[in-house]
Formats: structure tokens, sequence, C-alpha cells
């Protein structure tokens, strides 16, 4: 491996992702998930502790990690189970989370992406169900802590890597690999403000060839960009503290945005013993090969799957096909226009150009597209079919995005017709020849720009509704 | 007509359900009974609870909606939640606490038309063989009140001979039910684990507690067992997808040809000589009704005490984690911190034993120490319920004492937990294993203290124990026996 080196270091780096499952209702029991309510309304007599309550499995959680498991190329257990992390902590109703630790649902598997020009394979450990705590609410209740219990039990899957990641760039793209996959497969709505999908990065750095260096990890990284600057930090930090002679303790450390540093929370030393075992209240999880194969029989076509399609049936080129499926709905919105024009080609082209660019520039999720991809695959058709030039499209959809409407309304209000006739076209060019008779001569003397300036004024004389080869051919023609 | 109090369920449900006698009659009746707390075995009592139960269980039994068992007073053990009683599970830790919904066997119980005459002592958490670990004070034995009652149903298990109430609810973890009630000389039953949901019971150790009845004979015990036994998989993980079953069914099939295994190392040593005596009886009594004795082998009953004392500990340590201070139950008035609270709240709420059994638990849970204490109990847990199955090859039924002595003097093994766990030891098996097991009275020992038979079955064979108790009772007296103080 081509490993990037940074002051002489390699940099390795693993990850747990804690991806928060799309379910309605919590892992153990049946109080909503939902983001955002008041305190404690969705927080049941089971998610509270109260004495007496139980754990019930939620097979929509299980489902959904087989779904992972499926999409990666990992081994689904046959039977897997729960156990209970002991310790104390007021968000922690039970005094224990159920989670499972010596034999989780999903065992192995694999994450690939392209790393500029190089692909990269990340390998998985494991995934595995567990509830999430409360929130302990440290503000608004002078001198004291308030408890919001919503949260509680709602169902995570923890996504292990081995340590394989060579730089905070490969970090993060791993990671922004995985968001893609999570809400592609509709395992995790991915909001990454809302806590719906956290990263906390394992950090070491080594000469290269040297045995593992002390990590340390970094928790909760809720963007991208933190990522990535938390990453570089570490690793910045980690490379002067060796230099200086010292060495790396095994910590857990935050990142903080506003200083851009990391910070220890605490050390190895102060780490607790959560007294594992497993969980009387579940009995173990058996996945039958059946359930299995009916989750795969219902899920949706891959990404990298979708892609490969799309190269073969659209003849798509594979960037346009990895581009185009970077989300299910830029797929869809693809497939439908390609589909309605007969132009994929041009399809992707337009949605890879004009639509991206201005979603990105409003910051809109394709989901709230204005242009939907009848109206896309119209205006795709007249330009196919020589109605319209592509700068006038552009108008057009201009048009769209802002006004709505439909694509030949908006041709004939905006005049935007293409002059097709070739009779007025050389009616056209041939006044334009008379009245730039120095152009002429120029052109005929060698020069090539007076040729530009020719077309120039035969499209303005058109008003830009002439075909711009149609006008080169014929002037080329007439001019011999 | 015998007074009210002296009748069992299947008496009162006659009268009942024949229009007899009211509801609040027989409520009336055994509220009068509670005047006191005769024997400390009640800690929540709301007459107007009762009555109003009693009420409307008169107005099913008129417009003839009525229940199997509508009418019937009940109490509950004190770790089965309820929204109308308090609920302590016999702690501090939960003076005063209202469950806001009932556990599902009281709920069943209700929807079986049954009325709640209150909750009972126990050991806190059910943590006891005497009921002398309760905050709320020691219960004490009907049949001489200088002995405990058994624990942890002690409560449940005096209520029920002192005829205070027709029938109680117990739990059983690791004998709770049987060994009260062979001290106190009534009948109680612990189904398979799984076939009582454990929702609403204060959990102590998950994989073995169990809820059952506790009455005055097997026919009762059968009535009860049939009403609160059902599958309840939306709310118990472990409750077992089997149909609810009618256990007085089988009742009257003849006990000829019955193999009842007699396992040595029940009748060993430590075997008091006057508990010896009447098991002995008891199974000649078994032979006279057709029965054959079955000599076998539990090979690995003494290991029972350690892996039970490793098991449960472990568990408890971490279900009782819960009781922080934080959301319900005690929190200490004065605390600097956090920690503090923690720490504060739990010395003050937890009696010692409860304490002893959680900081047991939370060592051999302890990195460097879970194999070695924690995976070999539960190793040789399976090896004691593959030497059941074993034993079951050559009988149809397990038969032996239920502790190896009648109950002790109060105070006697109270500062001496491992003399108390030691006498556990009949009973342990079974739980472990998860099988059924009863008691059933059997007839007095030297100190005119009740001696219990143990009857274990192979897994979902409840029915053919309380056949057999059944059977037994319809031969004898033993069952009809009363203390003095019932009268």
């Amino acid at each position: 491996m081509s490993a990037k080196l940074v002051q002489g270091y390699e940099v390795v780096i693993g990850f747990e992702t804690h991806a928060q499952l799309s379910t309605q209702s919590k892992i153990f029991s049946r109080a909503p998930t939902a983001f955002g309510a008041e305190p404690n309304t969705q927080a049941c007599a089971v998610d509270l502790a109260l004495p007496g309550t139980l754990p019930v499995m939620n097979l929509g959680a299980v489902e959904r990690a087989i779904e992972l498991g499926l999409a990666l190329g990992s081994h689904i257990a046959e039977r897997s189970v729960f156990a209970r992390k002991n310790y104390f902590y007021p968000d922690l109703p039970k005094g224990y989370q159920i989670s499972q630790f010596e034999i989780p649902v999903v065992q192995g598997g694999e994450v690939s992406f392209m790393l500029g020009d190089e692909k990269k394979t990340v390998r998985l450990v494991r995934a595995h169900l567990e509830e999430d705590a409360g929130k302990s609410l440290h503000e608004d209740f002078i001198g004291q802590s308030g408890i919001d219990l919503n949260r509680a039990g709602t169902p995570l899957l923890e996504i292990v890597t081995e340590p394989d990641m060579r730089s905070s760039d490969e970090a993060v793209a791993y990671a922004k690999k995985l968001h893609e996959i999570v809400t592609w497969i509709g395992i995790c709505d991915g909001n990454m403000q809302e806590g719906s999908f956290r990263c906390d990065a394992n950090v070491s750095v080594r000469k290269p060839g040297a045995a593992l260096g002390t990590r340390r990890e970094i928790k909760n990284l809720n963007s991208f960009k933190f990522m990535q600057q938390a990453i570089d930090y570490e690793v910045r930090w980690q490379i002067e503290e060796i230099e200086d002679g010292r060495a790396i303790q095994q910590a857990t450390v935050l990142f903080n945005p506003d200083t851009g540093e990391t910070r220890a929370m605490r050390t190895k030393e102060d780490a607790a013993d959560y007294r594992y075992f497993p969980d009387p209240d579940l009995p173990p999880l058996v996945i039958g090969r059946d359930w299995v194969e009916r989750v795969r029989s219902e899920m949706v076509e891959l990404p990298w799957v979708m892609a490969a399609r799309f190269c073969a049936d659209y003849g798509l080129p594979e960037y346009d096909a990895a581009t185009l499926t970077q989300s299910m709905a830029m797929a869809a919105y693809f497939e439908a226009t390609a589909k309605a024009c007969g132009q994929p080609k041009l399809a992707s082209n337009w949605i890879m150009g004009e639509v991206l660019r201005r979603l990105n520039s409003g910051e809109l999720a394709f989901e709230h597209l204005p242009v939907g991809s009848t109206r896309l695959a119209a205006l795709i058709g007249r330009i196919a079919d020589g109605t319209i030039s592509n700068n006038a499209a552009k108008q057009v959809f201009d048009a769209l995005w802002t006004d709505g409407g439909e694509v030949d309304a908006i041709i004939d209000a905006k005049g935007l017709r293409q002059m097709n006739d070739s009779s007025a076209l050389e009616a056209i060019i041939d006044e334009v020849l008379a009245a730039n008779a120095k152009n002429v001569e120029e052109f005929k003397a060698g020069n090539a720009k007076a040729f530009n300036a020719l077309v120039g004024q035969a499209m303005k004389a058109s008003k830009g509704k002439a075909n711009p080869a149609q006008v080169n051919d014929m002037l080329k023609q007439k001019l011999g | 007509m015998t007074e009210l109090h002296h009748l069992g369920v299947a008496e009162l449900t006659a009268l009942l359900q024949s229009k007899q006698v009211s509801a609040v009659e027989v409520a009336t009746r055994f509220l009068a009974r509670l005047g006191g707390n005769p024997h400390n075995a009640f800690l929540d009592i709301d007459s107007e609870v009762t009555l109003a139960q009693a009420r409307a269980s008169d107005a099913k039994l008129a417009a003839g909606t009525a229940g199997p068992l509508e009418g019937v007073p009940i109490a509950h053990k004190d770790v089965f939640v309820t929204k109308d009683l308090v609920t302590t599970a016999g702690s501090r830790m939960l003076n005063g606490y209202r469950s806001p919904f009932d556990a599902t066997v009281v709920a069943r119980l209700r929807q079986a038309g049954m009325v709640t005459l209150g909750k009972l002592n126990c050991d806190e958490f059910a943590m006891g063989s005497a009921n002398e670990n309760s905050a709320f004070g020691p219960v004490t034995n009907p049949w001489n009140t200088a002995h405990v009652p058994g624990g942890s149903s002690g409560g449940s298990a005096a209520a029920v001979a002192a005829r205070l109430t027709p029938a109680a609810t117990g739990t059983d973890t690791g004998g709770s039910i049987r060994q009260p009630a062979a001290f106190c000389g009534i009948t109680g039953i612990k189904p398979t684990y799984g076939r009582a949901s454990r929702y609403g019971m204060v959990a102590y150790a998950s994989s073995l507690d169990q809820a059952g009845p506790m009455a005055r004979s097997a026919e009762d015990c059968a009535l009860l067992l049939s009403a609160m036994c059902a599958p309840d998989l939306d709310r118990d993980s472990t409750s077992l997808d089997v149909a609810q079953e009618d256990f007085s069914a089988t009742l009257g099939h003849s006990l000829q040809g019955l193999r009842v295994g007699l396992p040595k190392e029940f009748f060993g040593e430590g075997l008091a000589a006057d508990v010896r005596r009447a098991i002995d009886a008891a199974l000649a009594q078994l032979q006279a009704l057709g029965a054959t004795l079955v000599p076998i082998g539990l090979p690995r009953t003494e290991l029972s005490i350690p892996v039970y004392y490793i098991i449960a500990p472990a568990e408890a340590s971490s279900n009782l984690s819960r009781f922080d201070g934080v959301k319900f139950g005690h929190r200490a008035a004065d605390f600097a911190d956090l920690t503090d609270m923690y720490k504060k709240t739990r010395a003050q709420g937890f009696g010692q034993e409860v304490k002893r059994r959680i900081m047991t638990g939370a060592y051999v849970l302890s990195h460097g120490y879970y194999d070695a204490y924690y995976l070999q109990a539960q190793k040789i847990r399976r090896m004691i319920a593959d030497d059941f199955q074993n034993a079951f090859a050559s009988c149809d039924v397990i038969a032996g004492p239920v502790a190896p002595t009648t109950a002790w003097k109060l105070g006697d093994k109270a500062n001496d937990p491992v003399a108390s766990y030691l006498a556990d030891i009949f009973t342990l098996p079974a739980s472990l294993a998860g099988l059924p097991c009863m008691s059933l009275p059997v007839g007095l020992g030297e100190s005119g203290m009740p001696v219990g038979l143990q009857l274990i079955g192979n897994y979902l064979q409840e029915a053919k124990l309380l056949n057999v108790a059944h059977q037994f009772q319809l031969a004898t007296p033993h069952h009809k026996q009363q203390p003095g103080a019932a009268a």
C-alpha cells in the first residue's frame, strides 16, 4: 500500500460509527423514535426502566442490520447474543446498556470507495445492535442537570472497521461512502446534525513498518468537515508528542470545532469495568437463512450494482454512473429522465451539470427539486430534435427552475425556437455578408477570427435562433 | 356453613358462582381478619380498592359475565407491581412506590375475576430463605410465631396458612415458593420457566425468576395456575409460546404405574430425621396409590449451591442498578455530587443481604473473574439440566424433601448467610434447570412444624405434578391441617 506519510509517520485510522436505525419505534419498546419531541414525552415504562419492565426485540431493527450486512458482504450470524454493559449514569435508566458484545449480528464485510483515482477497501470487523442512552441537559437547570429520556432505547447499529485507513482524506471518504450506503438502503436517515450518524475515529501514528502506535479515540464527529479537521489536528498533535519524546497515552478525546483542537476526556486508567454478561431477559437472536433470503429479496438495488447497470444499459461512462448513483433520489431522477427522453448521455450531462450546480448553490436536497424528470426529459427532447440550442435550453431550464411552467410554452414565450428553415437562414446570411464586406475581405486574406465575427453577426441577426452549426456550414459554403 | 375464611379457592368459587355468597361478603370477611396485620404478612391493604373490586365482581356475577375465579380474593407478593396498591419488593428503596401498570400475572388474575386483598411481605427483592430480610420487618410462622415462615415468599405462605387469604401469588428464584410453602404447610407450585409472564415482577435473577400460586391444595393451585399462565410474547421475551392450559382437567387421573424418581442426593446425611420420616411416609402413600419408586441420581446437586449463588447475584447486581435515586424510589436527602448521591442512596435504600448479593454479583462479573466464576457456573448449570433429562429417562416425576429441616427459629441463621444458602440445596437444582416443581404438605416434624414434599416434573409437566399432588391430597389429610393461629 502506498501510504501517504506525514512528517515521516504513517497515519492509522479505524472507525466506529453509530448509525441510528430508521425504525418507527424503539429497539426494545413500543415508544416512538421521532426526533425533536418535548423532553420525556417519547419514553414509556420500559425506556424509563420502571420496576418489572422487560425488553422485547424490535424485529425491524434486526432486519436493518441484516440489510447492512448483505450490502457489505458480511456474514449474518445465525445466532447472536445481547449483553449488558453495566455502568451508572443518570441518562442510562437501567444502569446498563443492552448491546452485543462477544457475538454480534453482522460479522466481517467491507466498504469500497474511490479516493481520487485509487480504489480503496476498508474491512469491517463487525456491526452490532444496541440501544442509545438518553441525554443529560446541563444548561437551563440552575445548579442541576435535567435528563431527557426520549432518545433512550433508540436503535443503533455500531459499525466497526479494521484500522485500514491511512489518511484523513481516506477516513472522510470512507465515512461518506458508509453514509451513502446506509441512507441508500434506507436503514438510517443519515442526519448528522441530529446525531443519526455519529463517527468515532481511532487514530494512531507510527513509523512505516513499525508496530501499531497507541491510539486515541476521537468521539462523536458529527460532520465530515470536523472529521477531517479533528483527525488532521490529532495526527499533528501525536507526532509532536512523539517528536518531543513523550509517549501517547490511550485516551478518549473530544474535538472542539471552535478551537479546532482535540482534548482528552478520559484516559485508559479510569476506564470502567463494564461487567459484560449475556442479557438474561433476551434469548439469543436467531436469524434463519430464510429470513436473510427474504430480506435480500426485498432489498433495493445497491448503488454499485445500479452503476454497473447504467453503464451496460445506458452506455454511460463509469464516472457518470458512479456520480449519478451517489444518492437514490438522483439515480431515480436520472433513470426516469433518461427513459422519458431516450437520451441517457444528455440526461446524465444535464443532471451532473446544471441540476447539481443549482442544487449545490441553493443547498437543496434532491427530494425538493423544482424541475421534475418529465420536464427535464421534455427539455432534452427539444435539444435533441433541434428545436432549441443548448444555450437556449439553459434559459428554458432557468425559467422552469424559478417559475415552473411547460417547456414548449416557455420556448415560445421567449422566442427561443431555432431557425431550422434554411431559406430564411440563407437570406440572413446574405444580408450579413453584404453588410460586413470588411470581415469577408479579412477572412479571404486568411484571418480566421473574421469568420467567427461573421458567425456572431449571423447569430445576432437571427436573434439567437439560428442553429450555430448550420450557420457555420452555410457561411463556409458561401465564402467558398 | 363453615366460616368463609376456612374455604379454599375451589369452594369459594362454587359458592360465588351459585350466588350463595357475594364477593363483597367474602372480601369483607377476609379484610376483617387482616386487622393488626397478623404475622406481619401484609405490606399494603386498601379496603376501598378491595371492596370496589368485589362490588364489580358481584355485578359481573349478577350479569352472567363472571370470570372463572370471580370474586375469590387473592393477595400478591410485593414483587408484583400493582396500579392500585404500593409496591415495595420489601425494600426501603421502593418505599411508597406506585407502578403505573399491573404486572401481567396480576392483570390475568384480575381478568379471571379475582379480588385483590393486598400486598404481601417478602424478603427484600426476593433475596432470602426466612423472610427476615424485609425492610418492613420479619414475617412469623403461623404454626409457631417463634419460627420463620421461610422465604422469600414468606408473607404469601404465612397469609395462606393463617387463613388470611385463600390464595396468594409467590415467586420462586431458588425455592422461594416451595420452601415457604413447606415451612407453613401449604401447597405451592413454580411452573416451567417462561410459563408465567415476568412482566411486572420486580426482577431479582431474570433467568430464574418465575411466578406461581400458593394455596391450600393442589386443586386450588391448578385453578390459579390455569389463570396465571399464558404467552406474553409482546412484553416478556422469555415467555414461552405454549397455549394456555387447563391444569384442572387431569387432576383425576390415576397414579397407577407412575414412576417416581428418588434422587439419592436428596436423602443423604444432611436431611433431618423428622423430615425424612414424613417424606418416607408420603412416598409410601404414593406407592399405595399405585406409583413405583425408582432410585435415580442427580450427581451435581451439591454444585447447585455455588452455581446458584454466582448466577443469581450476577443477574441481581445488574437488575438492581436501576435503583439509583434518579428516576423513582428512594434518593438520599443530602449529597455532594452525583457519585455521592448514588452511594448514599444505595447505602440507605438497600439492606444487608441485597448489598451482599450485589457485591458478590459485581465481583463474579468483573474483568478477570468472569470466566472463572460466571462462565463456569453457566456450564455447570447446563450439566445440572442434563442430569435431570437423564433422570427423566427412568421416571415420570421426581420426589424428595423441599428443605433439609423444618422451619427454624427467627434469628437462627440471620447472621450466617452461608448456613441459610446451604439450606436451599434441594430447591436450587430444579430452579437452575427451569423445571416445574411444587411443594405439598406431608405432615408435621418433631417441633410440630410442617414438612413439605417436593415434586419435580419435566418441562411443561405442571399438570402431571398437580395430578400427583391432588391424588395424594384426596387420600391424606395433611393439607387440611392448619395452625392454631388460623382459627
